[in-house]
């Protein structure tokens, strides 16, 4: 599973991290940073913030 | 016979609920019907980065298309039925009636039509009058508006607000009227609200508080704003940001309250029925995190939460067997881009009593500010104004801690 997020897109609205914490991340600075190949068992979790994502910036690709 | 859940209402919250199914394992059909001739797109950017960004001859195909939502894999063998609206439904008959006379049976019927704007009273002059709900609306405005646009905005709340600082950014000299004293006191109380208020008028909107619009006037063509103390504004367009009314009268006939939305139990029954749910900004329902009051919730993040909740309950009732979830308690979520602010809520800061400031000040918006909403002491919700991304979490949780739910 890889996930990819557009960083043209991205606002750094930091849902994402909210939905799949372990998965994504706000760095200090407040920008996004992921775990690009995450674990399988992280699917569910990554479909959840693709959902909550409000510029669709998240892909997720098999 | 497989089984058939009908959608009706083909956006957020309508392809959420049909992804929900097959995510939960239905298998049976799933029928979205939508009256927008467009697949589910995302809103919010049509008062904001889209009107911006997109030039005078931007169709509304293009806009929809731009802002498409990207349906989840799993989410196969959906038929999407477009470009009419259902005009009935037979509750106890279990059929969905389309414009056209296509009568739709069904197992299990979900409810997602969402709102409409409402409009100012006046129906004439019409031309020149705008709201911002569709790909449509938003299309209409664009191509009327340009540098030097005289623009008026009824109404401040988060949608007229967002599109009065989108226009000014396009080079229109907008002037927004709102009967309350500030903008946006329903969603952020008063002193929050003054301090939009301050922070727009210093980004260069005019602001007219306290006052509503009592005419408008043109022959065919709206060409003046006619203010309840007299004051004539002389215009090119009119954005009418008064509300909204719920999608509720294709249900008419059924015996439903529909007063407000769609009245639903904790689990999105509608009114009792097991095979009604609604989801979304129509839905009606208590959230025990805050009390049992049935409220709706017009956040963005509500159509994919109820969603969920919907697609169990209906999958439950379907197969016979009993729902079993935890209280549904979703935490709302808002955010709202307006003069270089980004505002974010987590909870519901409309519920207060009290409100503290408890980062920054409201006197500098810009460099950031978080105010607590509490009610009874209880936090209830955040508003964060230019808080970094990073202690949003920490902002959130005090919202999560004092949960209602024992
Ligand atoms: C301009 C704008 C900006 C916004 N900005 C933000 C924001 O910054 N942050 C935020 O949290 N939220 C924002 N929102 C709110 C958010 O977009 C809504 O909460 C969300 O769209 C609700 O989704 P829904 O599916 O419940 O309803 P809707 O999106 O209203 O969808 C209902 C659908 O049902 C269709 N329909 C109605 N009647 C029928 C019928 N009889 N038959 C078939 N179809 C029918 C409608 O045409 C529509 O397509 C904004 C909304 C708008 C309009
Ligand atoms: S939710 Fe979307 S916009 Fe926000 S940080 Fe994650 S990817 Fe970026």
């Amino acid at each position: 599973m890889k996930v990819i997020v557009d960083m043209n897109l991205c606002q750094d609205h930091g849902q994402c991290a909210i939905a799949a914490p372990e998965v994504f991340r706000m760095d200090e600075s407040s920008r996004l940073v992921f775990e690009a190949e995450p674990d399988e068992s992280m699917r569910q979790y990554v479909e959840d913030a693709i959902d909550v994502c409000p510029v669709q910036a998240i892909f997720l690709e098999d | 016979m497989p089984q058939t859940v009908v959608v009706v209402g083909a956006s957020l919250g309508g392809l959420r609920a049909a992804e929900q199914l097959r995510a939960q394992g239905f298998g049976g059909s799933v029928v979205v019907v939508g009256d927008e001739p467009h697949l589910p797109y995302n809103r919010p950017p049509l008062s904001k980065e889209s009107l911006l960004g997109s030039g005078p001859d931007v169709t509304a195909e293009e806009l929809a298309a731009g802002l498409a939502f990207r349906p989840r894999a799993s989410a196969t063998g959906i038929e999407w039925l477009l470009g009419q609206p259902a005009a009935s439904a037979d509750l106890r008959a279990r059929t969905v009636t389309l414009a056209d006379g296509t009568v739709l049976p069904y197992d299990a019927l979900v409810v997602a039509t969402g709102l409409r704007p409402r409009r100012l009273p006046q129906a004439e002059p019409a031309a020149g009058r705008h709201v911002v709900r569709t790909a449509g609306d938003a299309a209409r405005l664009r191509r009327e508006v340009g540098p030097g646009t005289r623009a008026v905005v009824v109404g401040a709340g988060f949608i007229g607000c967002e599109t009065a600082a989108t226009l000014h950014t396009l080079g229109c000299d907008v002037v927004v009227v709102e009967p309350f004293p500030v903008p946006m006191v329903r969603g952020v109380g008063t002193d929050v609200g003054a301090a939009l208020l301050a922070h727009h008028r210093g980004a260069g909107v005019r602001f007219i508080t306290g006052q509503g619009v009592s005419e408008l006037r043109g022959e065919g063509r709206v060409d003046a704003v006619v203010l309840d103390d007299g004051t004539v504004i002389v215009c090119d367009v009119v954005v009418e940001s008064v509300g909204s009314h719920c999608n509720t009268e294709w249900l008419a006939g059924n015996g439903l309250d529909l007063s407000d939305g769609l009245l639903c139990d904790n689990d999105l029954h509608v009114e009792g029925r097991p095979d009604v749910v609604a989801v979304g900004d129509i839905a009606r329902f208590p959230n025990p995190r805050f009390d049992d009051v049935p409220r709706r919730v017009e956040h963005w993040s509500i159509p994919g939460d109820s969603a969920r909740r919907a697609a169990s309950s209906v999958i439950a009732h379907l197969s016979g067997e009993p729902l079993e979830a935890p209280p549904f308690a979703p935490l709302p979520a808002f955010w709202s881009d307006q003069f270089g602010l980004r505002l974010q809520s987590f909870g519901s800061p409309g519920l207060a009593d009290s409100v503290e400031v408890a980062e920054g000040s409201l006197d500098r918006l810009t460099d950031g500010a978080a105010v607590v909403y509490r009610r009874s002491g209880a936090t209830v919700g955040v508003l964060l104004v230019n808080i970094p991304v990073a202690r949003h979490p920490h902002y959130r949780s005090l919202v999560l801690a004092s949960d209602q739910l024992v």
